[in-house]
Order: C-alpha cells, then structure tokens, then sequence
C-alpha cells in the first residue's frame, strides 16, 4: 500500500492566508490544488514536504475562464474539464482545447488545475507547452505583491522554477489571440504523458505566416520554445516544403532523453512529424477565420 | 484532524491523519468496500467515487480534502427499488466478468449518462478512458453504457 509520509496539513480560506501560511511553514511547505501531481509523487517518496496549504477552497477567487477586451485569463483553480468545455477557448485558443483532450483522463481532468500544471516544472506537462505558444504569462503573488513571468521563463530544470517558495500563482493570462492553433501529441496509451508534443500558434498576413510561436513538451529537460524554427517560417508562404524544413530544424532543436517514453531519436522523430502536422493544422484553422 | 463527510446523503465523521486516502477512508473506515483499490498509481480508476457529483480517483484524494464535501460510492446510487438503468445495463450486456473495474466503470458511466444522456459511442470510450478493464473488453462495456442510456431514456418518457 502506498501513502504518503507524514505532514502537517493547513486549508487556506483567501489568497493572502495562503501566502502567509506558506511563510509562516517555511521552505518544506508546498501547495496542495489537485493533488494529481503532487499526491502521486508523495506516495513514490519523490516529494516529501512536511507541510500541505490545501488551496482548494479558493474556488470562488481562482477558479474562472474569461475574455478581458481580448486578453484570456485564467485562474490557477480551473480544472482542466473547465478549459476543456469552455467555448471561450475553443473558439480562440484551440490548442488549448487539443491539448486539453489528451490531457490524462476525464476522472484526473475533474481535479488537476492549470495553476499546478504550470508550477509543477514536468517536462513532460502538456499545458506549459501550450501556453508557451501562446506566448502566455502567469501571474504569480508573494508577500511582496504580484509579478508576471512568461511561461517560457518558467523553467530552470526537471521540476525547477523561477517561483519562490512563498509564491502562489494566481492567473494565466495571454494577450495575444492566435489566428489559427493547434496541439498535437503521440503518446503511448489512452491518458499518458508524452512521448513528444507540439504546440503551434500563428497569424497569416497576406497569405504568409507571421507572428509564430511554437511550444514543445517531452522533448527537453524543460518546456521548450522551438525560437529558430519560428525564425525560419516568419514570413515565409505556408506549404508542405516549408513544414518539412520547419520539422527537421525543430528536431534539432529539440533535446530529447531516452526514458520509458522513448528512445531520443525516436522523439526526435516524432518532433519532425508533429511539427509539420501541428502547421498544416493552425494554418487551415488560420484560414477559415 | 476531525472530518464531516456527507457520504451517500448520510454525515459521517471521524479523526483521521491528514496522509489518509480518501479511498481507504471509505473502505477501512466506513466499511464501503464496493469502492475497490486497484493500481495505486492513479492509473486504473477502481476507486471511482463522485466528489460533489464529480467522478474521481479517491486513490488520489486525501480524506481531509473531502471534509466539508459530498462523496458518493457505489453503494450510494442505488435506489434501493432494484438496479439503476446503468446497474441493468452491464447485467444485461455482459458488462463483466471478474467484476474488480465494475463499481468504478459504473460510477464513471453514471457521471456520464448524467451530462450527456445520449453519448455516442466514442463519447462513452473517451469518458471510461481513465478505467481500465483487465478481463471482459471494453466492447461489452461499452455496450451496457448504451443499453443504460436507451432504457434510461424509454422509462424517462414512460414516466413522464
Ligand atoms: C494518471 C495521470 C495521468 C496524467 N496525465 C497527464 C498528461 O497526459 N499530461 C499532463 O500534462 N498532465 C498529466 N497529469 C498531471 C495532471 O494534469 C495534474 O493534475 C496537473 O499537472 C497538476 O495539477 P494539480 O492541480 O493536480 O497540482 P498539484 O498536484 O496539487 O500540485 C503540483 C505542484 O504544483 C504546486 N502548485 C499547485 N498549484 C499551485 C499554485 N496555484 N501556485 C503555485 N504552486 C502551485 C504544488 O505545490 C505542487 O508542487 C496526469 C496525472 C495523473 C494522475
Ligand atoms: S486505485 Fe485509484 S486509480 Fe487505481
Ligand atoms: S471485469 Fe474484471 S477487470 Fe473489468
């Protein structure tokens, strides 16, 4: 049987009592949102924090998907299911929506929250990879006040961020509203994580791409930007010669490690194809608008 | 920590450590042994209950979390004037063979059929792909959702 080891556990009633619990605990306090990252890797022993600050019962603050005169914003409780329903998103940020129904299952998607997906660092989340494409910020308050940071400077290593121990993100927010997106994903079985993933985002002018944005998960000791990629495509006329160039540049700039997911040319690989497929897509969704 | 749960419509309470799991908390703390514990590792989904109507892993919850909240198990949805339609459904269709995934499958379709009364096939194989079935097939599953959700339907408008 697995359990976690001991801890202490604290249900914060508002977002300052949750700054000033996660203060007053010290560094071995963590937050508790969903508990679907952070509960699996309690019982493994891969986390072992002698302080929990339940968040749940910040719902009624965090917990919203809305449109601000073209700005999206997020709070750090919606549920995965909420980002996957919400017409708000599908119609604008659908590779939110892609990525969303590969995201775990339905029963994990009930209770894992975009904050924790973000803040957790696995290379391996599909939503920061996502939200790298969509050149998305999150939000995140301290005793100091609050300070936004771009999800693509999240990340310092496997599971490390730039937050400090008392931080609590509170908002995702993306100001920049895409033409045309999407997100694709192989991975080895209903519900897992991925053995690669690519996010895309655009805007077409004239009929060429412009202002492109790509976000790759799985393939890296962190969330990736795929930046000389985008380079390469800018301005460029869409077109399977382009996808294919756009690929393999991607590929390299990936930096995959063999795990039970893969071995790293095969993710390399798998960089390549999706690249291209996740173009092809956003560009035909471009399209259409 | 003392906890209140609304557990099948009934307030249970008890002292618990906070590391308790909420799935061993209806199990070896109220008896409710039709919710089953199977993988540990948030995979399988045996240990579906609904959490304020939500049908998630209890495997992945601590029991504190639930204080204040409503839990639903197995043995809260039925009506106790026979099988409810979903219930029916996997007798009728051979919905199982050993029986370990059923609660859990259950618990899921019933969430399901709740949301969406008339799924179509690939919604039904989306909603249950966080349960996993080790003997029957999810062929036959899948059809005991659709049977529960035609027969829910036909007593509906003969009731109504
Ligand atoms: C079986 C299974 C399959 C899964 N498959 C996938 C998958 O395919 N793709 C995928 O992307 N994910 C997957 N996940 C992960 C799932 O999406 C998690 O629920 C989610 O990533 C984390 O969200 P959470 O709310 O559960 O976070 P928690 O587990 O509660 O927290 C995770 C970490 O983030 C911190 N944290 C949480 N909220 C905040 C906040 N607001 N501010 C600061 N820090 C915070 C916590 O302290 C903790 O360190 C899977 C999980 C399971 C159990
Ligand atoms: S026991 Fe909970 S998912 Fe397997
Ligand atoms: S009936 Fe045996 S595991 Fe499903």
């Amino acid at each position: 049987m697995q359990v976690p080891a001991r801890f202490e556990y604290e249900v914060a009633t508002s977002v300052e009592g949750a700054i000033s619990l996660l203060q007053r605990y010290g560094s071995e306090t963590r937050l508790l949102a969903g508990g679907h990252s952070l509960i699996p890797m309690m019982k493994l022993r891969l986390a072992s924090p002698e302080v929990l600050v339940d968040i749940h019962r910040l719902d009624k603050d965090l917990r919203y998907i809305r449109d601000d005169g073209g700005t999206l914003r997020i709070g750090a409780l919606a549920r995965h299911k909420d980002v996957l329903e919400s017409e708000l998103v599908k119609e604008h940020y659908t590779l939110l929506t892609d990525a969303e129904t590969m995201i775990a299952d339905p029963l994990v998607r009930n209770m894992g929250t975009v904050g924790g997906a973000l803040a957790n660092g696995d290379p391996a989340e599909d939503l920061p990879a996502a939200f790298v494409a969509l050149g998305a910020e999150v939000v995140a308050r301290g005793p100091d006040g609050e300070r936004t940071i771009a999800v693509e400077d999240l990340y310092t290593g496997p599971y490390e961020t730039v937050l400090e121990p008392v931080d609590i993100i509170t908002e995702l927010r993306c100001s920049r509203q895409p033409a045309g997106s999407a997100y694709f994903k192989v991975e080895r079985r209903a519900g897992d994580y991925a053995s690669a993933a690519i996010g895309v985002a655009l805007n077409l002018a004239d009929g060429k791409i412009e202002d492109v944005r790509i976000g790759m998960c799985g393939v890296g000791s962190t969330t990736l930007r795929a930046r000389e990629t985008e380079e390469l495509l800018r301005g460029q006329r869409p077109g399977a010669e382009l996808y294919g160039r756009a690929g393999e540049r991607a590929a390299e700039e990936s930096n995959p490690l063999e795990d039970a997911r893969g071995t790293a040319p095969y993710k390399r690989d798998l960089v390549r194809v999706l690249v291209g497929r996740a173009l092809e897509k956003a560009v035909e969704r471009a399209e259409v608008v | 920590m003392h906890i209140q749960v609304n557990v099948n419509g009934e307030m249970r309470e008890a002292d618990v450590e906070p590391r308790l799991l909420l799935v061993h908390f209806i199990r070896d703390y109220l008896g409710l042994t039709g919710t089953h514990w199977g993988c540990d590792t948030s995979n399988c989904g045996a240990c579906t209950v609904h959490l304020d109507g939500e049908p998630v892993k209890s495997c992945t919850i601590l029991a504190v979390r639930a204080d204040g909240h409503e839990v639903t198990t197995i043995e809260g949805i039925w009506s106790g004037t026979g099988l409810t339609p979903v219930q029916e459904g996997f007798h009728e269709e051979h919905g199982l063979q050993c029986g370990f995934c059923t609660p859990g499958m259950i618990m899921t379709a019933t969430a399901l059929l709740e949301r969406n009364p008339d799924p179509t096939e690939e919604e039904i194989r989306a909603a249950i792909s966080g349960n996993l079935c080790r003997c029957t097939g999810y062929e036959n599953i899948i059809r005991a959702v659709r049977w529960a959700a035609d027969h829910r339907t036909a007593r509906e408008e003969v009731s109504a």
